[in-house]
Order: C-alpha cells, then sequence, then structure tokens
C-alpha cells in the first residue's frame, strides 16, 4: 500500500506537485493522468527515490521514504518514461545486472530471467546487444527488468509513450496480467484511452494539484453517461446527458451535424480545468 | 552486501572491458608509440638525465599520464553518459545499493583499465630499449595512481552537467597536467610560483614517485602521502555527490 499525505515538491519558486494526498491500494491499478508538466512524471520519481520532497511524507508497505529507502527499493519495480537499458550490454546482460543490484541467488536468477525472457517474449534475442532492439521490445525488456526481483509494486511511467497501437495494447495485456498477479501498478499516462482501460481508479492532476479522484466510470457518470458535440461558429460545443435517449433527443433539436458518443476522462478533464489532456 | 554490490558494479565494467579487449589493448598503443617515438627516439636521443638515458627518465612520467587519462576517461565519459544520456544511471540509484558501494565499485574498474594500459606501455617501452624497474612498491604506486584519478573521474561525471564541458575539464586541467608535471623534464628550472603550483598537484608526485622506483629506489613516502591523501579525498568527494545527486 502507497500512503501520500501532503507532498510538495518545489524547483526554486516554482511548485511541481502541490500538496498531494493519496493512498492506493494493495494489488490496485491506479493511474496517475494528466498533460505535460502535471506533476505525474515528479510524483513518480519521488515515489522511487529519485528525487526528493520538499515537503509531506509517503509511506510504501508500511515503511517510512527517507528512513528505510533500501528496504523499499526491494520493493519496488521501476519502469522510468525514457528508455534506459545499459546500451553495452545485452538484454540477459541487462537482467543479470539488475538481478546482481537486487542480491537474488545466482540460481533464482537465472531461473526468474529465463522465466521472464519468456514472459515478454525475448527469448530468442536475449543474446543480442540492447542498442540493435525497436523500442517496443526496449520498453519489454524494461518491464521484464522491472519485475526481475519480484517487486510488490510496479511503477510505469509513462509505460506506452511512442509505441504504436498494437504495441501499446500488447503491454497493456501484460499490466493486466501482472495486475492479475497481485502486483501493485501505479502508473502515469497522459493516454485517456490508456487510463480507462488499465486503471481501478485515477487521479487527475493538473499543475501539481489533485482535481478529481475515483474510478474512470464513475468519474464519467458524474459528468453525464453521453456527449453531444456539434461545431456551428467555428468551436466545438458539447453538451453532457445521463442517458442516451436524452442525448439523442436534443441532437434531434439541432439544426446543424451532431456527434453523440459516450463520455471520457478528456471530458472530465476540459470541464474541471477547461483545457484538453494533450495540450 | 557491500562488497558484493562493490563486485557487482565491477563486473558490469569488466563485461563491456572483456568484451572490447581487444580494441581497448591496441587503442592504447597509439598515444605511447607517439610519446617513445617523438620523445624517446627524436627529440630525446642524446639527451642525458640525471646520468642516464632521456628515455629512461619519460617513461615513468608517461606511464603516470597515461595512468591518468586512461583511468579518469574510462569512468569519466561513460559515467557522464549514463548519467546525463542514457539514465542507465538511475538503475543503480533504484537499486538497494549503497553510494559508496557504486563510487568504489566504479573507481575499481577505472583503475584496472588503467593498468592495464601502463602494461601496454611497459611492454613497449622495454621494446624501445628503455630499462625500467618493475617491483611491488612501483605497481602499488601505480595502482594508486590510477585509483586517484578513476576517483577524479567519479568526481567530474558527477557534477558536470553537459558533455562539452567534459571536454573542457580535459583541456583546461588534465592536458597541462600531462605536460607540466615533471612528465618530460625535471621542473627543477622553472619560477618558484609555477613551480609551487605544479608541485600541488598530484601527476607531479605520481611521476616523481615512479620515477624513483624505476629507477630502483625506495619507495617516497612523500609523494605516496599525499597521492594517498588526494585519493581518499576524492572517493569522499564521489561519494558525497553521488547521496546528494537528487535533486
Amino acid at each position: 500500500m502507497i500512503v501520500i499525505d501532503g507532498l510538495v515538491k518545489k524547483f526554486g519558486e516554482r511548485t511541481v506537485v502541490d500538496k498531494l494526498s493519496l493512498h492506493i491500494e494493495q494489488g490496485e491499478t491506479f493511474g496517475l493522468l494528466g498533460p505535460n508538466g502535471a506533476g505525474k512524471t515528479t510524483t513518480i520519481r519521488i515515489l522511487t527515490m529519485l528525487t526528493g520532497a520538499t515537503a509531506g511524507t509517503i509511506t510504501i508497505n508500511g515503511w517510512k521514504l527517507s528512513e528505510n529507502d533500501l528496504e523499499i527499493k526491494h520493493t519496488i519495480g521501476v519502469v522510468p518514461q525514457h528508455l534506459n537499458l545499459d546500451v553495452d550490454l545485452t538484454a540477459r546482460e541487462n537482467l543479470d545486472l539488475h538481478g546482481r543490484l537486487h542480491h537474488m541467488p545466482c540460481e533464482e536468477r537465472n531461473k526468474r530471467i529465463d522465466e521472464l525472457l519468456e514472459y515478454v517474449e525475448l527469448t530468442d534475442r536475449c543474446q543480442d546487444m540492447v542498442q540493435k532492439f525497436s523500442g517496443g521490445m526496449k520498453r519489454r525488456l524494461m518491464i521484464a527488468r522491472a519485475l526481475l526481483h519480484s517487486p510488490q509494486i510496479l511503477f510505469l511511467d509513462e509505460p506506452t509513450v511512442g509505441l504504436d497501437p498494437q504495441v501499446r495494447r500488447r503491454l497493456w495485456d501484460l499490466v493486466r496480467r501482472l495486475n492479475g498477479d497481485g502486483i501493485t501498478v501505479l502508473l502515469t499516462t497522459h493516454y485517456i484511452e490508456e487510463a480507462e482501460n488499465l486503471c481501478k481508479r485515477v487521479a487527475i492532476l493538473d499543475k501539481g494539484k489533485l482535481i478529481a479522484l475515483n474510478s474512470p466510470v464513475e468519474l464519467c457518470q458524474r459528468l453525464g453517461e453521453y456527449v453531444v458535440e456539434w461545431n456551428e461558429t467555428g468551436v466545438t460545443e458539447y453538451r453532457f446527458f445521463s442517458n442516451r435517449s436524452e442525448a439523442s433527443s436534443f441532437a434531434g433539436g439541432l439544426s446543424v451535424d451532431t456527434v453523440i458518443r459516450r463520455s471520457n476522462l478528456e471530458d472530465v478533464f476540459v470541464e474541471l480545468t477547461g483545457r484538453k489532456v494533450a495540450g | 552486501m557491500f562488497f558484493y554490490d562493490i563486485y557487482t558494479v565491477f563486473w558490469r565494467d569488466w563485461l563491456v572491458l572483456h568484451r572490447r579487449m581487444t580494441k581497448f589493448i591496441l587503442s592504447r598503443m597509439v598515444t605511447p608509440i607517439l610519446y617513445l617515438v617523438a620523445f624517446g627516439w627524436g627529440l630525446g636521443r642524446g639527451i642525458k638525465m640525471n646520468g642516464g638515458s632521456y628515455l629512461d627518465f619519460i617513461v615513468p612520467g608517461i606511464m603516470a599520464l597515461n595512468a591518468m587519462n586512461i583511468s579518469f576517461n574510462s569512468v569519466a565519459s561513460p559515467l557522464n553518459m549514463m548519467r546525463l544520456y542514457h539514465k542507465s544511471f538511475e538503475e543503480y540509484l533504484i537499486a538497494p545499493v549503497s553510494s559508496a558501494a557504486f563510487v568504489i565499485g566504479k573507481i575499481l574498474a577505472g583503475a584496472l583499465r588503467g593498468l592495464l594500459s601502463c602494461a601496454v606501455i611497459f611492454i613497449l617501452a622495454h621494446l624501445f630499449g628503455a630499462t625500467l624497474i618493475i617491483n611491488i612498491g612501483f605497481l602499488l604506486v601505480l595502482t594508486l595512481v590510477c585509483t586517484l584519478f578513476a576517483a577524479m573521474g567519479v568526481v567530474a561525471a558527477m557534477v558536470i552537467d553537459s558533455h562539452e564541458d567534459m571536454g573542457n575539464f580535459s583541456t583546461y586541467f588534465l592536458l597541462p597536467m600531462s605536460f607540466l608535471c615533471a612528465t618530460f623534464f625535471a621542473i627543477d628550472n622553472l619560477p618558484v610560483g609555477l613551480r609551487w603550483v605544479i608541485e600541488v598537484l598530484p601527476l607531479t608526485h605520481a611521476t616523481y614517485a615512479l620515477r624513483i622506483l624505476g629507477a630502483g629506489g625506495d619507495i617516497p613516502w612523500l609523494p605516496v602521502v599525499i597521492l594517498s591523501a588526494y585519493t581518499i579525498a576524492l572517493t569522499g568527494v564521489g561519494i558525497w555527490t553521488l547521496v546528494h545527486c537528487r535533486d
């Protein structure tokens, strides 16, 4: 379980994370959603001890961050946003190095490496240098590396950024499988579809502040399950409705072309901030 | 686990070196051959230093400056790239490994490369006709010199925030040391002020110590103490920078 209480991060005078408080349950897939600069990656970097917090307390699996860092490091796996494999090593050597750094005994390490290479479908490429790998293969290897020491919590920072849709969906399946195995997953994303597909609950961040927290379905329902979109004056206008018949009836009364669709987390974000997530 | 972590960090660098061993040794031969031809055979033919040949005079100096360059660059550039460009440095920050274990592992790996390249010079120098006495004292001091400059490489890699500035560090610090620190000439005739500055620099003491030991002399304790102090201080600063690298 992760408990974040009053987390603040400042870079000089600029506040990047502003009094963030969250409880993430064991076995949950939790998403931090927001546009670039919302403070998602900074939050993950603080949780994974790559950056220090300015204020606030964090407890991971009962251990307080900054007091029990080594114990916490044994229980977490991290897949950062950027590709950070060791380009001078092969795929297998990257995993071997990670296992050694996490003090795994040789026999267990080798067994686990074989299992995970199979899991991420890289067994036949394990002796290749990673600099020859495609982006998707590197990302899968990074996930295997993060899982090698059997962490209880997996941090995924924008795990599918820059990947083509097919590879993205394969990674989603992988994340679902991991969560099915009981691993707590905390992921950041600015892809609405990703958050809706993977996360049991999402926290929407904007300018470092928590502006909404709930399941994707409930956040959308609170807004209205259906949305009518139309464009009359060059600006897209929209209105939310609790059911499809109300939406159809309203659309029928308009003299321009309309689109009726289910509301999504993008709508939630736009309603709360007046801006789009991608912006 | 502390020593196991040191070994793990060292093991990674050994793996990379082992894969490139032939390239490493061949590339390490170029600069010493140029120095030996230019200063030993060319410029130094007929020059006597301290009653011996100029070649015998400069070989310990070339070993010292080679130990400096190779040990420093074996750590500084790759670690700086790992930190700023490849970001693979984060793998160590996220792992349950102490900063001291990481720094010592990197220093040992850099020192090993320095020692290997000095072994190449030793063989080349003998082929060029130099006479150099290698004993335990010489090897220990050479190891100390390699360790010192590998530690300096860690500090530079951790505090310098661009590849361009890494190059500038070499230009403004290592290159002047290469030529001024008693490598190619005795510094006794230099102006007093400049001599004091040169005598503060670690490469001067490395050259002094290796020259005395290479000529069959006893261990010169003052340079050894100064080199040890530099090594301990730079290792400490390296660990401190790693502990405080989280912004």
